[in-house]
C-alpha cells in the first residue's frame, strides 16, 4: 500500500473538520461526547481475521470505499473492524441462515444464496483464492498492488472472472475459465455488501468511525424524530448525527 | 409420546394481527383461551425503545424482528421441472416471528379492495367475457362480497386508527379522497398524515394531468387515538424507522399498541411464547380437530394441547404449511388440478421509477412507513381488460419511508457500484431522490402453487413447503402498463436523471431483493370445496372446528397491500363464529 492507515486516519481526521464546516456546522473542536479515541486501525487485533487476510480486507475495501476525493473512505471509517466483528459474530456463522443440505451451489443465482459455506468460512476460502490468483497472475499479493491493478483484479472478481494463468487474448471471461468455485461465488457480492454495511451502520459495529459517513452524506443517524419537518420542503435538515451510543457529530 | 395439556375452549396457532384479534373477541365470549406464539414475547418497552431500536444494521439489514430461516423457511422453484432449493437467506419475503407476527414490522398501508376484486371471475366475465382469461389463470371470486366485509373493514381500520381521507361516503364521492374506492359508511378515524415533499410534488402533478390524488390510508396516527378496547396511540414522530422495526413511539398500530395490552389483561386468556404448533389434530371421524401438538422449547418437549375449536393465524405461508402437514384437505396437483390445499399461490406485481433532482432536497429520513399519496386512475376497476390485453390493475404511488443509507441509497443509474465515483455519487445524490412505484395485483394460475417439499426438512424433521411462482405474461403486460403511465408522471417533474425498474417478458422471480411480505392464496376462501379450503367464513371445509385466518384465503392476489382485508376477515369470521358457530358447532356452509 502507498499510505500506512494511520497516515490515512490522520488525513480523515483533518477532512472530518473540513466537511463539518461546510455543512455549516461549528465544529473547532469535536463535538461528540465520544470515549477514547480507539487505537488506530494498524494496531487493531483482528477477532477473526488472520494477519494475511486482515491485510487483505484493508487494502480491499480501501479501494472499494477509496478516501481519495470528497467524503471518508473505508479506512478512515474502520470498515475492517466492522467486517471483523460481523465475521466473528453471529453473522460470520450464519446464525440465523438455513443450512442444511443437499446444497447446489451452482444454480440459478435468482434462487438465492446455496453455498454450504458460511460468510465467514467464504472470506477465508475467498481471500487465499483471490490472493493465490493475484500472485500468480499479477505477481504479488493484493495488498501489495499498485492502486491501479488492485482496481482491476477487483474488476474481474466482481464478474468471478478469475481464470488460472493468463487469460488467451481476445477471450471473454467466460470463455477464460473461471477459477472461482460456485460455493465462493457470493465473496465479493459479501464483501462490498459488508464494506457498505461498516461505512454506513451505527457505528456501535465498529465502523462509521465517528459517524464520518452519516455527516458526509447528511444522515442525523439514530435522531429518529422529525414530526415537525414533514412540512417543510425542500430545506435542508440542519442538525448532524447522533449515534445509538449519545454521540454527537 | 408428547404430554398431553389440560383441555382448552380455544387454542390459537400465531399471536399476530389476526391471532389477536381472534384473541380478544373470542375472550369477550368468556372462552378458555390459549394462543400460542412460536416465536419470542415483544413488547414496546423494551424491545422497540429509543434508541436501541434505531439500528438500521440489526433489524433493516440482518432483520432482527422476522423469521430466522434456520428455524422455518420455504423452498422455492419458479416452475414445475426446477429444482427447489431452499430460501435460506431473507430476500424476497419477511415472515415475522414473535408476538405481534409481522404487525411488529409492517409499514401500515390499510387498504380495501376494490369491489370487483372480490368477485373477479363473475365481474371478467360479465364485463369482458370468459374469452379473455388466459390459459392457466385460475380466476374466483372470494364468496363474499365488498357490501358484506364493509362493516367489518370499518371496524378493523377503527381499531387501528387509520389515518386516512374518505372518497366515497355512503355512496357519496367526496373531493380528495379515492373516488375509485367501494362506498365505505365512516370517515377515517384520523385525518390524514401531513405530506412530505415527495408527495406533495407528486400530488400537484398528477392532479395537473387529470388524475385524482389522496393520502394513503395509513396505521402511523396523524393524532392522539383512542380505540375500542381502551388502547392508546400518539401521533407518529416520521422517525424513518417503521418498516421493518418496531415503533417507539406507541404510533404505529400494531398487535401490541391496538389490542394485546387489553387482551393481556383478561383472566381467561393466556399465551405461551417459544411454543411452536407441529401440527393441529384429527379426530378419529375425520370431521373435527381434538387440538394440536406443539413443541415447548423452553422444556424441550412435546405437548398435546386439546381444544374444542383451532383457530389457525400463523401468517399465510404457515397456514398452508400446517395444513398441509396435518393433512387436512386434500393436498393440490398442480399435474391434475385437482385437490385444493396449497393451490392458487400469488404475490404482488411491484415496480417504479426512481427521480433524481440536483436542486431538491427531500430530507428522506423524515418518513414514515405508511403516509404519501396515491392515485387509484389505473386501478383493477378502471381497466377496460379486453382492449389492455391483461387483468389487473395497480395502484401509483409516492411518499418516502426513510433514508436509512445501507439499504434506502437510490443512486442514479450508471453509477459504479463501487470506488471513488460511488462515493461521490452517495454524497451528491443522498437526499436528492424520489420515487413513484407501481404496487398491483397478481393472478393465481395453476402452476403457482404451494405443496410439501420432497426433500429439505425443518428441524423438527418436518419437510419444507416447497414455493412454485414465477412472473407471468399477463401480469408482466400489466406492470408495463403502468410503466408507460409512470414514466409521463415522472418526466413532467422535470428531474435531472430517472429510470425505472419494472418487470419485463425476460423477468424470473428472484429471492434475492426485498418485494413484498404479501404472500397469498393456497388456503383459498370460496363457496364450493371443490375449489377452495375454507368457506366464506374462513372455516375450514373439512374439520368444522378449525378457522383458518389471514391472506391464505385470497384467491388471487388483489392490486392492494393485504392487510386491510385480512382484518376484515377477521372481523367478518369471528362475528360467525360468535353468533352462529357456537351456539351450535357445525359446517355453517
Ligand atoms: C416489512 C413488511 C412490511 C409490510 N407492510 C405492509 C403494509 O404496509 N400493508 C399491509 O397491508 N401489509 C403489510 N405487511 C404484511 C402484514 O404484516 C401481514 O399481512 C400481517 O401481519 C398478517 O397478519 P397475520 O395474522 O396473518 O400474520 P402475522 O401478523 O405475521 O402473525 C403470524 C404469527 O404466527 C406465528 N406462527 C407462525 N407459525 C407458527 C406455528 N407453527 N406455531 C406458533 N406460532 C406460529 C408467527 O411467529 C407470527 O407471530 C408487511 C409485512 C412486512 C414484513
Ligand atoms: S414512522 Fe411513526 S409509526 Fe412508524 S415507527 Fe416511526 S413513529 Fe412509529
Amino acid at each position: 500500500m502507498s499510505l500506512s492507515p494511520s497516515a490515512l486516519t490522520r488525513r480523515s481526521l483533518l477532512k472530518t473538520t473540513a466537511i463539518g464546516l461546510v455543512m455549516g456546522v461549528s465544529l473547532p473542536v469535536p463535538l461528540f461526547a465520544r470515549s477514547a479515541e480507539p487505537p488506530p486501525l494498524a494496531d487493531y487485533k483482528p477477532e477473526y481475521f488472520t494477519a494475511q487476510e486482515w491485510a487483505f480486507v484493508m487494502a480491499a475495501t480501501a479501494r472499494l470505499i477509496p478516501s481519495d476525493g470528497t467524503g471518508p473512505g473505508a479506512l478512515e471509517t474502520r470498515v475492517p473492524v466492522f467486517i471483523d466483528r460481523q465475521l466473528a459474530g453471529a453473522y460470520g456463522i450464519a446464525a440465523d441462515w438455513y443450512m442444511e443440505g443437499p446444497f447446489d451451489p451452482a444454480a440459478n443465482p435468482q434462487l438465492g444464496f446455496q453455498s454450504p459455506l458460511t460468510p465467514a468460512e467464504i472470506y477465508r476460502q475467498g481471500i487465499a483464492l483471490f490472493d493465490g490468483w493475484c500472485r500468480q497472475a499479477l505477481g504479488s499479493p493484493f495488498a501489495a498492488l499498485a492502486p491501479v491493478r488492485q482496481d482491476q483484479a477487483l474488476k474481474l472478481l466482481e464478474k468471478n472472472a478469475l481464470a488460472a494463468g493468463k487469460p488467451p487474448a481476445g477471450a471473454t471471461p467466460a470463455e477464460a475459465g473461471p477459477l472461482v468455485p460456485p460455493e465462493l461465488r457470493d465473496f465479493f457480492t459479501l464483501l462490498l455488501a459488508n464494506t457498505k454495511e461498516g461505512y454506513f451502520a451505527d457505528p456501535k459495529y465498529g465502523g462509521n468511525h465517528a459517524m464520518q459517513a452519516w455527516v458526509y452524506i447528511g444522515f442525523p443517524g439514530a435522531r429518529a424524530s422529525y414530526a415537525e419537518w414533514a412540512t417543510r420542503q425542500n430545506v435542508r435538515y440542519p442538525l448532524g448525527p447522533v449515534s445509538i451510543s449519545g454521540e454527537r457529530a | 409420546m408428547a404430554r398431553q395439556a389440560q383441555k382448552k375452549d380455544v387454542v390459537i396457532i400465531g399471536l399476530g394481527w389476526t391471532g389477536s384479534i381472534l384473541g380478544i373477541e373470542l375472550a369477550k365470549e368468556g372462552l378458555e383461551i390459549l394462543a400460542l406464539e412460536r416465536g419470542p414475547d415483544r413488547k414496546t418497552v423494551p424491545d422497540f425503545r429509543y434508541p436501541d431500536v434505531a439500528d438500521e444494521l440489526k433489524y433493516g439489514v440482518r432483520n432482527g424482528f422476522m423469521q430466522r430461516p434456520r428455524d422455518s423457511t420455504v423452498t422455492v422453484r419458479r416452475n414445475l421441472s426446477e429444482t427447489a432449493l431452499p430460501y435460506r437467506v431473507l430476500g424476497s419475503f419477511l415472515p415475522g416471528n414473535g408476538v405481534g407476527g409481522a404487525g411488529v414490522h409492517w409499514n401500515g398501508q390499510t387498504w380495501r379492495p376494490q369491489a370487483v376484486e372480490y368477485r373477479l371471475r363473475s365481474y371478467v366475465e360479465e364485463r369482458f367475457g370468459a374469452g379473455i382469461i388466459p390459459e392457466g389463470m385460475l380466476l374466483q371470486d372470494w364468496g363474499v362480497t365488498a357490501e358484506e366485509l364493509e362493516p367489518y373493514l370499518t371496524r378493523f381500520e377503527y381499531v387501528l386508527g387509520i389515518s386516512g381521507k374518505a372518497g366515497n361516503l355512503n355512496g357519496q364521492i367526496i373531493e380528495g379522497g379515492n373516488p375509485f374506492e367501494p362506498s365505505r359508511s365512516k370517515e377515517f378515524p384520523l385525518p390524514p398524515l401531513p405530506d412530505t415533499y415527495d408527495s406533495v410534488l407528486f400530488a400537484e402533478v398528477a392532479k395537473s394531468m387529470g388524475y385524482h390524488p389522496f393520502p394513503r390510508p395509513s396505521a402511523n396516527a396523524s393524532a392522539a387515538y383512542v380505540n375500542e378496547y381502551g388502547m392508546q396511540l400518539g401521533p407518529c414522530n416520521y422517525c424513518g424507522f417503521c418498516e421493518r422495526f418496531g415503533c417507539l413511539n406507541y404510533s404505529k398500530a400494531s398487535p401490541q399498541t391496538c389490542v394485546l395490552d387489553a387482551l393481556k389483561r383478561k383472566p381467561n386468556f393466556e399465551y405461551r411464547v417459544n411454543a411452536e404448533v407441529l401440527r393441529i389434530e384429527k379426530a378419529g371421524d375425520g370431521k373435527t380437530a381434538t387440538g394440536i401438538t406443539y413443541f415447548d422449547a423452553d422444556a424441550g418437549e412435546e405437548i398435546f394441547q386439546p381444544a374444542d375449536l383451532v383457530i389457525l393465524c400463523a401468517y399465510s405461508l404457515h397456514n398452508v404449511h400446517l395444513l398441509l402437514l396435518s393433512e387436512i384437505g386434500t393436498p393440490y396437483d398442480p399435474a391434475t388440478g385437482t385437490g385444493v390445499v396449497g393451490r392458487s399461490y400469488a404475490y404482488q406485481m411491484t415496480g417504479g421509477t426512481s427521480l433524481f433532482f440536483k436542486d431538491k432536497v427531500f430530507n428522506p429520513f423524515v418518513g414514515t412507513g405508511s403516509g404519501g399519496v396515491t392515485i387509484d386512475d389505473f386501478s383493477i376497476s378502471q381497466i377496460d381488460f379486453a382492449k389492455e390485453g391483461f387483468i389487473g390493475g395497480s395502484y401509483i404511488t409516492a411518499g418516502h419511508t426513510g433514508g436509512r443509507p445501507i439499504q434506502q441509497l437510490s443512486l442514479p443509474p450508471g453509477t459504479p457500484a463501487w470506488g471513488r465515483a460511488w462515493k461521490e455519487a452517495a454524497g451528491t445524490w443522498y437526499g436528492h431522490a424520489m420515487s413513484i412505484g407501481a404496487h398491483g395485483s397478481n393472478m393465481a394460475y395453476r402452476d403457482t402453487c404451494l405443496d410439501l417439499d420432497p426433500t429439505y426438512r425443518d428441524r423438527h424433521g418436518r419437510p419444507l413447503m416447497r414455493m412454485t411462482f414465477d412472473w407471468k405474461p399477463n401480469d408482466i403486460r400489466m406492470t408495463q402498463f403502468m410503466k408507460a403511465k409512470i414514466e409521463p408522471i415522472a418526466k413532467a417533474l422535470k428531474p435531472d436523471v430517472m429510470s425505472s425498474s419494472y418487470k419485463t417478458d425476460s423477468s424470473h422471480y428472484d429471492v434475492r431483493p426485498y418485494q413484498t411480505t404479501h404472500n397469498v392464496g393456497g388456503a383459498i376462501m370460496g363457496i364450493d370445496p371443490k375449489s377452495s379450503v375454507v368457506n366464506r367464513y374462513l372455516q375450514s371445509w373439512d374439520l368444522h372446528n378449525l378457522f383458518v385466518m389471514g391472506a391464505s384465503a385470497f384467491p388471487q392476489n388483489t392490486q392492494y397491500n393485504p392487510t386491510g382485508a385480512v382484518g376484515g376477515l377477521a372481523y367478518w369470521a369471528v362475528e360467525a363464529i360468535r353468533k352462529d358457530y357456537l351456539p351450535n358447532p357445525r359446517p355453517l356452509l
